[in-house]
């Protein structure tokens, strides 16, 4: 082996194009690990579908929607569930995101993310827009598929819930990277499945409409009110026709804001948990 | 004339788990050029010392500087001027040898064409060129360690910090390192820090700092150690410090 020449000594400043050319390339990386996880690609898209395709078919008959905003005629149960298996997909990336984010802290990796010199802040976000990337382009692939199938909002609909799906994936993502900054193993993740996401997803309005949870159940309807998740599924709902749920705008931001400034702070080796128990992959 | 600025400089860290003392009132600097041996037996404290020299712990007490910059203070400015190869591998078995490359440049704002030039010196310099598009899982041990030392000098750092890089490795492979991180010294006037357990990595003019139970035991040359100790090699001047018990209680 020959010795290096590397004229030490660069003086870089960490201009605004420095800060582009690291979000694209934690961008890129993370595009990168999805595809080549074909498990992930695959399952993301067959996971909507199946609920879309036998779920939403069977309920077909036996759940009827009446006409609730932002729907101003009947509609198919197919229709009703589609926002709320929008968000499913966001859900699952954003968990899938901070498993990787566990992953990456068991084999080292994220020793290297950290030890860059910008803000770690910034790293975080960063590394959130990637994987809200991730999740919005699987979210369309979905939409294509459901087209197909008749399900069909208005076309100017798939360019107005861009905003509300990088919402979403922002806010599933932090909350994923808060959790990942608890989880001390990969082991005790399906924890997380049986915790998280699970309630999350079925105490929400993904599946039934609100007035509906009522009627059954007043208390579960107090629940799903305050979940997240169903603000999440109703910002999208609305955005798919067009419209802005204010509510689950002021919400979804709240809770984004929240979860975020936590997965910092947990982050941060002078004040989060990581600095209290050991640093992620330190393993020292 | 001013003092030259240390590469490195420790003073009074300490570090505790809980009630058990990681590290005791650490103080010691890397002078500019330097190849500096890190010597601790298993638990002496050197991962936890590259944790906090990294910030991947936070700094519970003292002070640590890179190149003058505060790490606490101004923590891009000092992780700028550091390269890290941990003891651990640290590389995206998923990705190419050249893609690890090209992220690691773009954590440190380097552009793909610019990056793509750097990782063809680079590699050539540690003799695998051809496996830049090779998946980092199907490289030896030894290959792989090249790989992250390459990768750690990619952003040009002034400071190179090792733990334990030769760990795992056969003889030929060790000795390709050393041969290869010293190279870095004499061509570029880098400073290195490198932690071991293994006497038989230091020369003779490299400075020596004996850590033990979180405790500094000696720092200085290697001739000074002796010097001090009596004893006829460094082997037995480490084995002679670190036989004594130790106050502290590492990790």
């Amino acid at each position: 082996m020959t010795a290096v020449a590397t004229s030490s000594g660069e003086n870089r400043r960490l201009t605004l194009a420095a800060y582009a050319i690291c979000l694209k390339g934690i961008c890129w990386r993370e595009g990168l690990r999805f595809l080549h996880q074909r498990e992930r690609f695959v399952s993301a898209l067959v996971r909507p579908l199946v609920w879309l395709f036998i779920f939403a078919a069977g309920f077909r008959q036996v759940l009827g929607i009446s006409i609730i905003p932002p729907y101003d005629t009947y509609i198919l149960y197919d229709v009703y569930i589609t926002p709320g298996l929008i968000a499913m997909i966001q859900l699952f990336n954003g968990m899938q995101s901070s498993l990787s984010m566990v992953y990456d802290r068991e084999m080292g990796n994220m020793r290297v993310l950290l030890l860059s010199p910008f803000p770690r802040p910034f790293l975080l976000f960063a590394k959130l827009i990637a994987g809200t990337l991730v999740s919005v382009l699987q979210v369309y692939a979905y939409l294509l598929i459901a087209w197909f199938w008749d399900i069909q909002p208005p076309p100017i609909g798939y360019l107005e819930v861009l905003p509300a799906l990088f919402l979403v994936g922002l806010m599933l993502g932090s909350l994923g990277m808060l959790l990942s900054s608890l989880i001390k193993q990969l082991e005790n993740f399906s924890g997380v499945m049986n915790f998280v996401i699970f309630p999350m997803f079925f105490a929400s309005s993904a599946l039934y409409p609100l007035w509906r949870v009522k009627e059954g159940s007043p208390n579960l309807y107090y629940v799903c009110q305050a979940n997240p998740f169903t603000h999440a599924v109703e910002l999208i709902r609305f955005a798919l026709y067009g419209e802005i749920n204010w509510i689950s705008l002021a919400v979804v931001f709240g809770c984004m804001s929240v979860f975020m400034f936590g997965a910092i702070v947990a982050y941060d080796p002078s004040r989060g948990l990581m600095g209290l128990r050991g640093a992620p992959g330190a393993g020292a | 004339m001013s003092e030259p600025i240390p590469a490195l400089d420790l003073r009074h860290v300490s570090h505790s788990y809980g009630a058990r003392k990681a590290l005791d009132d650490i103080t010691f600097t890397v002078p500019p050029g330097a190849f500096c041996v890190l010597l601790g037996l298993n638990g002496a404290g050197k991962s936890t010392m590259f944790s906090l020299i990294t910030r991947l712990f936070a700094l519970q007490h003292g002070s640590i500087r890179l190149l003058g910059r505060d790490l606490s203070r101004e923590p891009g400015a000092a992780l700028a001027e550091l390269g890290v190869v941990f003891q651990s591998r640290t590389l995206d078995p998923d990705l190419s040898v050249a893609q690890n490359f090209y992220y690691h440049a773009a954590l440190h704002g380097i552009g793909k064409t610019e990056a793509a030039a750097r990782t063809q010196k680079l590699l050539a310099a540690v003799e695998l060129s051809d496996r830049a598009k090779d998946k980092v899982r199907d490289l030896s041990g030894g290959q792989m360690r090249r790989v992250e030392i390459a990768r750690a000098l990619l952003h040009r750092p002034r400071l190179l910090v090792l733990d334990e890089p030769t760990v795992g490795l056969d003889i030929g492979a060790r000795a390709g390192i050393l041969r290869l991180v010293r190279g870095l010294i004499a061509s570029e006037g880098m400073s290195v820090l490198w932690a071991t357990h293994l006497t038989d990595e230091v020369d003779d003019g490299d400075e020596v700092i004996v850590l033990h139970k979180g405790l500094l035991l000696a720092n200085g040359a290697v001739a000074d150690l002796l010097k001090s100790t009596g004893a006829a090699d460094l082997k037995s001047a480490f084995v002679a410090l670190t036989s004594e018990p130790a106050k502290g209680d590492a990790r």
